[in-house]
């Protein structure tokens, strides 16, 4: 049997198939965040049953993808569960109708019960079973209420007349049934609404927005510092002495070379010995992973709490400038955690065009968390100053070739239309299950290229391949950029991950200069492997060939003038 | 007085009463609750030609200058 989960955007289906099928499925609070749909199983009655999450629509005219493919999915499904927002009942029941009117079994959960019965909406649930004709089970997604007599109530599914109406008898009927059924209490606007309106007008929006971004910033500092100094750094010191016993006993060799490295000054540091069991597990997990963590807490309080159309809305004016729309600030800054998510959520914006330049623009200007947290150690050894280089030469970079792509690309960017959602309180628990899926994520995700790429790069110097490059690239490298031969493997290990590359920086005694550019090509001049795969599903082969030669030419252009401008300005 | 979604000053109510677009448009936008006889408020403009904000049947919406103003409301 197959079940189709469908309803408008942002009312919750995703949840409501997490609780059905026990599987992960990050609940969050900005439409659109599902458009390919996702396959589940749920034991039924004692019979296994195929749950499926539909992208959500608001009609089911083919008008754009996710319509498309929730019409396609309608013809296969055997029982419809709608999946119906409770606090706007009238515009949801369009699609309700709709589905009735194709005949098939359905179950309508009507869900945000409890915020519903808040905002001082009620719905006589027997009367509108009466009306609809099939069964209506109030719910509570986020906390699981209601689930289990929804599951109860999927064999008391009922077709539909199926008959063809127009839209206008449509409204008509909904109308009918709204005045039947729902009573809304008149009643003032609560702290949060009003706090909606003014993060949406133009002056406090912006006050608040930079307020918000300020304040994110200093916890997300604030708590990987905390976990650094109080967890991470404790455990390393613990764990050096016993590498330092392994290094004792395993003597000179190759062995020792892989695992422990190079010894420096007679002793192990973990950011320049570039061993497995050193460099390897000391770059993700003591510097890159207590900063995920604080930096996927503070966004996935922002997203739940609402705040994210916000800021679309806000930037919308300014994305457009460069071929985006507001949208585009969901993946934008999903990348500064990780790149990998970031590249997936360019699927929320509509046409190939602006995805193309999203995945670009992101690829070449957006350092993750990973490199962030490497690039303060190198650039942050000589300042401030240093740091903001860095980040304003990325920030101009991504605004003028944003406004470069979007000149010379043929089409224009669609507007945004976009339904900004109530803030809500987040839910603790599905707060720390996204914070855990993407933590473990990370982990699972990039310690292996972590340790892969330190062995390469003891594989390439050891073969002495890492020179053979250094003097082909060296007119480039040297001449353009003004860097060591030497920095030519952090670029080439750059593509497999960004943190070890510039950790391979360290042992250079890279002048100021030096730093400074090298953090920015490595930043642009091509993302990790693991992006890249995504980039070529998300693309296909010529646009990420495309994007590819982008980034190069950004990079070794950025790069160059940057060396020159530097180098003009007298500094080393 | 008809005008356009675009040119309704914030704070202010006016009754939908015509969509100007061809069918997918239509269909997006009575999607969302703006159809014709919606009471509609406009909550905000962004600057620079940004999206103005609305609130209709208690749902707040987004949408594009270009999109607003090809939606007439009665004031």
């Amino acid at each position: 049997m197959k079940i189709l989960l469908m309803g408008n955007p942002n009312v919750g289906k995703s949840v409501i198939f997490s609780r059905l099928t026990g599987s992960n499925v990050i609940a969050s609070n900005y439409p659109g965040t599902t458009i390919e749909f996702t396959k589940g199983k749920l034991r039924l009655y004692g019979k296994e049953a195929e749950l499926i999450d539909v992208p959500g629509v608001y009609s089911l005219e083919p008008i754009s993808k996710a319509e498309e493919v929730a019409v396609e999915m309608l013809k296969e499904g055997d029982v419809i569960i709608n999946v119906v927002d409770a606090t706007h009942l009238e515009r949801n029941l369009y699609l309700t109708l709709q589905l009735l009117e194709s005949g098939k079994p359905m179950v309508v959960a009507l869900n945000m019960w409890d915020e519903a019965k808040h905002n001082g909406i009620s719905i006589d649930i027997e009367k509108l079973e009466k009306l609809l004709g099939i069964p209506v089970v109030p719910t509570v997604a986020i906390s699981g209420e209601g689930i289990k007599n929804l599951v109860e109530r999927i064999k008391e599914a009922k077709r539909g007349a199926k008959k063809k109406r127009s839209d206008e008898e449509r409204w008509n009927e909904i109308l009918k049934i709204i005045k039947e059924v729902q009573t809304i209490e008149h009643r003032h606007h609560t702290i949060l609404e009003r706090l909606s309106d003014a993060s949406l007008s133009p002056i406090s929006g912006i006050i608040i927005a930079i307020g918000v971004l300020f304040l994110t910033f200093e916890v997300i500092r604030f708590i990987g510092e905390g976990l650094i100094s109080y967890i991470f750094d404790p455990i390393f010191e613990h764990y050096l002495a016993v590498v330092t016993k392994l290094s004792n006993h395993l003597g000179e060799g190759i062995l020792h070379d892989i695992l422990i490295g190079e010894l420096i000054n007679g002793e192990i540091d973990f950011l320049q010995s570039m061993g497995l069991l050193t460099t390897g597990l000391y770059v993700p997990f003591a510097m890159v992973l207590p900063y995920v963590f604080s930096f996927y807490l503070a966004l996935g309080f922002l997203e739940d709490f609402g705040y994210l159309p916000r800021v679309a809305v806000l930037v919308d004016g300014m994305l457009h400038k460069l071929g985006l729309h507001g949208s585009a600030v969901i993946p934008m800054l999903l990348a500064m955690g990780c790149n990998v998510p970031g590249a997936l959520a360019t699927r929320i914006l509509e046409t190939n065009r602006q995805r193309f330049i999203a995945a670009t623009l992101m690829s070449v200007c957006i350092p993750c968390m990973a490199q962030l947290a490497i690039i303060t150690s190198l650039v942050g050894r000589f300042g401030g100053m240093g740091l903001s280089i860095v980040f304003t030469t990325l920030f101009i970079t991504w605004v003028l070739l944003g406004i470069l792509l979007n000149k010379v690309l043929a089409g224009e960017s669609p507007e945004i239309f976009l339904e900004v959602p109530p803030y809500r309180m987040p839910y603790y628990k599905a707060l720390l299950k996204k914070l855990w899926m993407m933590v473990s994520g990370f982990i699972k995700d990039a310690s292996p290229f972590v340790l892969l790429g330190v062995a390469i790069v003891n594989l390439l110097y050891t073969l002495g391949i890492i020179e053979i490059i250094g003097d082909l690239a060296s007119p480039l490298i040297v001449g353009l950029l003004g860097l060591p031969k030497q920095a030519v493997g952090a670029l080439v290990i750059g593509f497999l991950r960004k943190d070890v590359a510039v950790g391979m920086l360290f042992p250079l005694n890279l002048s100021f200069k030096q730093s400074v550019v090298a953090s920015v090509v490595l930043a642009m001049y091509f993302p990790c492997v693991a992006t890249f795969v995504v980039l070529l599903r998300e693309l296909g082969v010529r646009d990420l060939i495309k994007a590819s030669c982008i980034m190069i030419t950004a990079a070794m252009l950025v790069g160059g003038l940057l060396n020159f401008i530097l180098g003009i300005g007298g500094l080393p | 007085m008809e005008i356009t979604l675009a040119e309704l000053m914030p704070g202010k109510t006016g009754t939908v009463v015509r969509i100007m677009g061809g069918f997918g448009f239509r269909r997006r936008v009575e999607g969302m609750g703006i159809r014709e006889g919606a009471r509609v408020k406009k909550i905000s403009s962004q600057p620079f030609c940004g999206p103005v904000i609305v609130e209709v049947n208690r749902s707040c919406i987004a949408l594009g200058r270009g999109i607003a103003s090809r939606i007439i409301v009665e004031v």
